[in-house]
């Protein structure tokens, strides 16, 4: 460290040496004795948490990585012998589990010799999500991508056409199920959103603005769960004979109105926060109350409520798990249908821990592309 | 835009039909009074300034006039046309009034030059390149051009106020309504911003300005309009109601506003 120092100051035309701050308050050792070494108290926090990481971390090393075991070997029939993994317990992980279930928890119960359907559908919606994050596609052309890719996941999924054998919903299982309710969902719960918080705050239409208040107050009432319940289980109940929607479209909606309402509250945040001169000018100006809403207000809202947005979103992608309840097979329920398979029973703990890696991935991408979006609104238009 | 060149005292131009009538306007905020009997003409290419001590009235009166206020009583004719909750008829009445607001209120995340051409766009239907090359025109004569591509965040008070003109003249109104247009600005910031005002009124545009800055209203208005507690107390040309008030109210308003300035 010192002797690069000593470089730096002696290189030829590097006059500045002595407008630099004093050595030891820069770089990884100053921000390390400014953070963690500052007084014999913080140094004895940071020794005592540093040991205790770097403790976890060797037996979590030791356990997912040294002592693991990787294969079993399989009976003629298919089935594995696990007594491998069983000596191995609380010792190393068992991730012979993984290329054994793999699409059976990612792909559920859809017919075996199908699954490229499904997962082309996986990929059709991850490649969804990178087009719409990309800032240069943010065009009218972007709504037909996604009702174009949407389409092209119900035609793979269902089938019945194009020579594709017709693959009911009650087959449908695992990671596409959680993205089609997330994405759907989304797509849907959240122009839903846009239109309530308008109707709440309408002064001229009192009807619109009660049902509104109305649809938020009584959907925030009740659990979510209450709210699938009632999709799957009262629902149907109130049908004519005969009309039978389906369970997946019944979830969906639920999903759908459920977000729609926590959504609604946030968009009404940022409308709130809105000064009432924008709205004012719009009117001086003689532009309608769509083009005032589409141009002036809804922009500026939406960009101020990014965070608490994307933070509901987030909410919304790890609720969808929640349709385990009404028998749907999700991404996490698939991950338990697996573990019912007897010699399984017991390594429930490298299930859980790659479906949590698969929705931190989810998560952690939002999180971290709205910090960015942020970022970038902020800077091209500070006031 | 074509003004005439002369500027003929517009109390003498009885011809011309009024752009401007406010017949008996009475409005209240709840069991406040806050316009009394107001009546007003305003005549083509008159220029009228309106001051008063605050909360007389004066700001809610020229919000009336394109219904950012709705009045209870009496009648408002602008440019023909009477307010009333018809929406076909505001819709014509604001395109043909132009405001610029104490706080400016323009656009933030929209460049200048959006700000000035998207109401053009919408609302007057012009082709894009059209709108871009008024709103080019009208920059250029609030003396902003290059400033086109910036945000309204980027600019200072008195050049914002200064687009929020221009914003308002690209709709080509022939009425422009100002509404304490300097009062936000920093005071080397007000010269330029009333400078653009008196070219404008130069160039024969109708305008109804609640200011207080009293060399403005000698310079340019035909009209000095004097208001308190809701009501019109005084009016008159500027050289009349400034040398001769002849109610105590206007002589103690400006024996405030003078030992102010």
């Amino acid at each position: 460290m010192s002797q690069t120092t000593v470089d730096q100051v002696t290189e030829p035309g590097y006059t500045a040496a002595r407008d630099r701050p004093p050595t030891g308050t820069t770089g990884p050792w100053g921000w390390a004795r400014a953070n963690l070494f500052s007084s014999w108290w913080s140094t004895a926090v940071t020794l005592l948490l540093g040991y205790l990481i770097l403790r976890f971390a060797v037996s979590f090393v030791a356990w997912a990585l040294i002592n693991a075991v990787w294969t079993v070997p399989f009976s003629p029939q298919g089935v594995p012998n696990t007594a491998v993994c069983q000596n191995a317990k609380g010792i190393g992980a068992c991730w012979a589990i993984l290329p054994d279930k793999y699409r059976l928890i990612l792909l559920g119960r859809y017919p075996y010799d199908q699954q490229w359907r499904p997962a082309i559908c996986v990929v059709l919606f991850v490649t969804l999500y990178g087009i719409s994050a990309m800032r240069q596609f943010w065009r009218k052309e972007l709504v037909l991508i996604w009702i174009g890719t949407l389409g092209a996941v119900g035609v793979l999924m269902w089938g019945g056409v194009l020579g594709m054998p017709l693959v009911t919903e009650d087959q449908w299982g695992g990671l596409p199920i959680t993205l089609i309710l997330a994405t759907f969902g989304l797509a849907a719960a959240f122009p839903l959103s846009v239109l309530v918080a308008l109707g709440r705050r309408s002064t001229s239409l009192p009807a619109v603005k009660m049902l509104c208040v109305l649809y938020v107050e009584l959907i925030r009432g009740v659990p979510l769960v209450a709210v699938l319940f009632m999709a799957s289980v009262m629902f149907p109940l109130f049908m004519p004979d005969g009309v039978n929607i389906d369970k997946l479209l019944r979830a969906q909606v639920a999903f759908i109105l459920f977000t729609g309402a926590y959504l609604a509250e946030v968009v009404r945040g940022g409308l709130q926060s809105l000064p009432k001169g924008q709205a004012e000018a719009a009117d001086a100006l003689g532009l309608s109350y769509w083009k005032k809403t589409g141009f002036i207000i809804l922009p500026q809202a939406l960009r101020m409520v990014i965070p608490p947005l994307v933070n509901t979103f987030i909410g919304s992608f790890k609720d969808t798990s929640l349709v385990l309840i009404i028998g749907l097979f999700d991404l996490l329920t698939m991950g338990t249908v697996a573990l019912s398979d007897p010699p399984w029973q017991s390594f429930s703990t490298e299930v859980y821990l790659t479906l949590a890696v698969i929705y931190f991935v989810f998560c952690f991408a939002m999180s971290k592309y709205s910090r960015g979006l942020e970022r970038e609104l902020a800077r091209a238009h500070r006031r | 835009m074509s003004q005439a060149v002369h500027n003929i005292p517009h109390m003498a131009d009885t011809q011309a039909p009024p752009a401007i009538v406010l017949d008996k306007v009475n409005k209240w905020y709840g069991a406040m009074h806050v316009l009394r009997d107001v009546s007003l003409t305003i005549a083509e290419k008159e220029r009228v300034v309106v001051c008063g001590p605050s909360g007389s009235g004066k700001s809610t009166m020229i919000r009336c006039i394109n219904r950012l206020e709705t009045h209870q009583e009496g009648h408002i004719i602008v440019d023909g046309t009477e307010l009333t909750d018809d929406t076909r008829a505001l819709d014509t009445i604001r395109r043909e009034v132009g405001m610029v607001f104490q706080s400016f209120n323009l656009f933030p995340h929209l460049t200048i030059l959006e700000n000035c051409t998207l109401a053009p766009i919408w609302v007057r239907k012009m082709p894009k390149a059209d709108a871009e090359e008024l709103a080019m025109n009208f920059l250029t004569r609030v003396k902003i051009p290059e400033q086109a591509k910036k945000y309204p965040g980027q600019l200072s008070g008195g050049q914002q106020q200064r687009v929020a003109i221009a914003r308002a003249l690209c709709m080509r109104p022939k009425i422009m309504l100002f509404d304490e247009p300097t009062s936000a600005l920093d005071p080397e910031m007000i010269k330029e911003v009333l400078d653009t005002m008196i070219q404008l009124a130069e160039d024969g545009m109708t305008m109804v300005c609640v200011t207080h800055e009293m060399g403005f209203a000698r310079q340019v208005a035909d009209r000095v309009v004097f208001m308190d507690r809701g009501e019109i107390v005084e009016s008159g040309t500027p050289l009349r109601m400034f040398e001769d008030p002849q109610t105590d109210r206007l002589k103690l308003f400006l024996s405030q506003i003078l030992r102010g300035h």
